[in-house]
């Protein structure tokens, strides 16, 4: 079958000046997919999403902007729960991590070292207990969260340091387990930021 | 559950490639249409604006010269955008000019839709840059890459009618594909929490009393069609993982339908153009099996972990968890890790230099064969390369002269796919070489002994293949590696599309053979076992050595 735009055989029958058509070409679709596209679609979430937009910040009690509930925090206080290993200390500025390879000596003395870390801080969890996530570095040196297990291990040092009883801490941890997206995509986890806001709202109260 | 998810996210894909490969074939079919109707007034506007008067068919040299015509004059603008990007407009958190060698790298990487990135966006790439730059050359390297698949499909399925115009191809591909979807993705994406702002850096003072910089921008606008149009290029330094890219799970699942759906849907346009859709389901199975392998051996080896580290006696049961984010785990990073491999989008949520070393083995060799789905139409392409390769072998087992389609196989046509076959390793395996010859290369390498080469012939493959992705800890903002890698991204896309546009347009005016009950048939289940053969025994042949050397050494000293 032919096609309609077609008229004979193979032979090309478009005379156009070949390099003003790429040329205009070019020019149009800068003007369309680099400008005109993302300020419609900027325009359109600001419009419909505009906290969502914005980078979904989240408020404490008084209304204070404390961060992204996206982006994760540096807590080295021992009495909050604590994320992820970040090589970047999670400043936010410039994500990434040390891409230690798993043959990389360097990061099997890191990891050593933060189970010593754990073994301190942590005297009544034994290091069997002491999940993979929580002594590994994320991929974006940014991830907000941890899995149940690693914010649980963390409770009976949390309830030492507070005097808050283990069953309160853990009955929050469980508040502020997410579960899989739609019920099967992902993983259960914990946000690390909206879990610390709610324990450091628990002391006020 | 880890199972259920993957089985979950590969079944929607079946479900799309029907519908989305006959919307590609009606987009393209040039036949009138439903659509005509909604998409036919803007593309006669924008006709009428860039000056084609005339939509008639082209040759397949005026095709491939009007391609790369408009590529160059793309590369061109993103140039100079790039090297006064400091005192343009669109720049709040004030980003300077970007050095020569890595704008080179930068405009060759985007263009060759690889968006392989030695910059990291947070700091070296303005909001007007991300939008002018690299969001517009995400849509229309995508759009030239599919029209060439396009054109190809033409030219091996029709006789004497040219490849069609590339302009109208062009135009078209953006109107009535990328454009509608990558808007309604971008939508999704921001209502699942992807920020989208003209806003600079906010600073806050974060809960534990300390100060954070958190960065923002358009993102979703060049997220949606970073996936769309396999192209890769994250917003921010570590792509995909960061939380502000994909913020969730289910954002994972967009963006890996986002960017498997149309490349896994055009063995079916192929199947329509060839009025065979038994060939499309036959190239499709092909694809499907070697992916579900390779996926097996990412996600059973990351599970598995890091021996070294799980002997330390930790509770090890999430398995490698280096590199990884909590909300994705193990299943959704090692479906999306052999997803973006796949499709050579190029896009990670983890980071591929922490995998296990027989879980980034999966990645490096899917870029290494570089059939299995592919991008914007290279992977489907290289994949009826090794089909005529197939034909071609076994016309030589039985003594007759191969046939395709119906089209006999001469020597023009072997010599020309040997090229393109045998550029590939060699723009992998030569540079790799040099890398280890000065240290201008092995400067770079970030980890030590087997994963030193690993890293350097991971850059390369992922270049030539046009992938983008990366074993991130090589310090590759450099001359050398600008320089080297860009290149071998040009040479990686040009040399491979040439090639093969003049095998449609040779193929294009042969005569049709009558077909025989003695015709080797191309469509059943034995030509799928033949052309996986093919598929692995040249990809053993070239890159084994190599990856005895790399990973598969690597995985034998961690155990």
């Amino acid at each position: 079958m032919k096609t309609t735009v077609t008229t004979a055989v193979g032979e090309e029958k478009w005379n156009g000046s070949l390099w003003g058509v790429a040329l205009r070409t070019s020019l149009v679709l800068i003007v369309l997919c680099g400008i005109a596209y993302p300020l419609v679609c900027t325009g359109l979430a600001q419009l419909i999403f505009p906290s969502q937009a914005d980078g979904s910040m989240v408020k404490d009690s008084t209304g204070r902007v404390v961060g992204s509930e996206l982006i994760g925090q540096s807590f080295t206080d021992p009495s909050f729960f604590q994320g992820r290993v970040s090589s970047i200390d999670y400043q936010a500025e410039g994500s990434g991590s040390n891409n230690y390879a798993p043959s990389n000596p360097e990061l099997l003395k890191r990891v050593q070292a933060s189970i010593a870390d754990w073994q301190k801080n942590n005297p009544d969890v034994p290091v069997s207990e002491l999940p993979v996530d929580l002594i590994t570095n994320s991929g974006s040196g940014l991830d907000p969260h941890i899995t149940p297990e690693s914010a649980k291990a963390q409770v009976p040092r949390i309830s030492k340091l507070r005097g808050v009883s283990v069953d309160e801490l853990n009955l929050l941890v469980e508040r502020y387990t997410e579960g899989r997206d739609l019920g099967v995509f992902g993983e259960k986890r914990v946000n690390v930021l909206k879990l610390n806001l709610a324990l450091s709202e628990l002391g006020k109260s | 559950m880890d199972i259920l998810q993957i089985c979950i996210v590969i079944f929607v894909l079946l479900l799309l490639v029907k519908p989305v490969g006959t919307y590609v074939y009606h987009i393209f079919s040039n036949e009138p249409n439903r659509t005509d109707r909604i998409f036919g007034g803007v593309e006669r506007f924008l006709y009428r604006i860039i000056g084609l008067k005339q939509r008639g068919s082209m040759n397949w040299k005026k095709y491939a010269l009007s391609m790369i015509a408009t590529n160059i004059v793309l590369v061109a603008v993103s140039y100079i955008l790039l090297r006064t990007m400091g005192a343009l407009p669109g720049n709040p958190s004030g980003i300077g000019n970007m050095e020569a060698s890595l704008s080179f790298n930068t405009v060759i990487s985007f263009m060759t839709n690889t968006n392989l990135q030695h910059y990291s966006g947070e700091s070296g790439m303005s909001y007007f840059g991300q939008m002018i730059v690299i969001t517009m050359m995400m849509f229309t390297s995508a759009a030239s890459g599919l029209a060439i698949a396009i054109a190809f499909m033409r030219g091996i399925t029709r006789r004497g009618e040219g490849l069609g115009n590339f302009f109208e191809d062009f135009i078209k591909a953006h109107v009535r594909l990328f454009l509608p979807l990558a808007f309604i993705v971008t939508l999704l994406l921001v209502g699942l929490k992807v920020p989208q702002t003209l806003e600079p850096m906010r600073a806050v003072q974060t809960l534990g009393g300390g100060m954070q910089q958190i960065p923002l921008g358009p993102v979703a606008s060049l997220e949606s069609i970073k996936h769309l149009g396999t192209n890769g290029g994250g917003f921010f330094g570590v792509n995909s993982a960061h939380p502000f890219e994909n913020p969730s799970p289910l954002t994972n699942v967009i963006e890996i339908l986002s960017m498997w759906t149309i490349s896994a849907s055009l063995p079916y346009t192929f199947g329509r153009f060839a009025r065979n859709k038994k060939q499309g389901w036959m190239i499709s199975s092909v694809m499907m099996t070697l992916f579900v392998a390779f996926l097996c051996l990412t996600y059973f080896s990351e599970k598995a972990g890091n021996p070294l580290i799980n002997q330390l006696g930790i509770n090890s049961s999430g398995g490698s968890m280096e590199g990884k984010e909590v909300r994705f785990g193990i299943a959704q990073s090692a479906l999306f890790t052999t997803v973006t491999t796949a499709a050579t989008t190029g896009s990670v949520n983890n980071m591929h230099d922490t995998l296990t070393p027989l879980g980034g083995l999966a990645p490096l060799a899917e870029m290494m064969l570089n059939v299995v789905f592919g991008g914007k139409g290279v992977g489907f392409v290289n994949m009826i390369m090794y089909a005529i390769l197939g034909v071609f072998i076994c016309g030589l087992m039985v003594g007759r002269t191969p046939e395709f389609l119906g089209r006999k196989i001469e020597a023009r046509e072997m010599k020309l796919i040997a090229v393109a076959i045998l550029m590939h390793p060699f723009i992998i395996l030569a540079p790799t070489a040099i890398s280890f010859m000065t240290h201008l290369g092995t400067d770079a390498f970030s980890n030590p002994s087997y994963h030193s080469l690993s890293q350097s012939i991971y850059e390369f493959t992922s270049s030539a293949a046009n992938n983008g992705s990366g074993f991130e800890g090589l310090a590759d903002n450099t001359v050398f590696w600008n320089v080297s890698t860009g290149l071998v991204m040009l040479l990686g896309r040009y040399i491979s599309i040439i090639a093969l546009l003049a095998v449609a347009g040779s193929l294009a005016v042969k005569q049709k053979v009558a077909e025989t009950p003695g015709t080797f048939r191309t469509d059943n289940k034995l030509f799928a076992g033949i052309l996986t053969g093919t598929v692995l025994l040249i990809g053993a042949l070239t890159f084994l050595p190599v990856l005895v050397l790399g990973p598969v050494a690597e995985f034998l000293t961690l155990n």
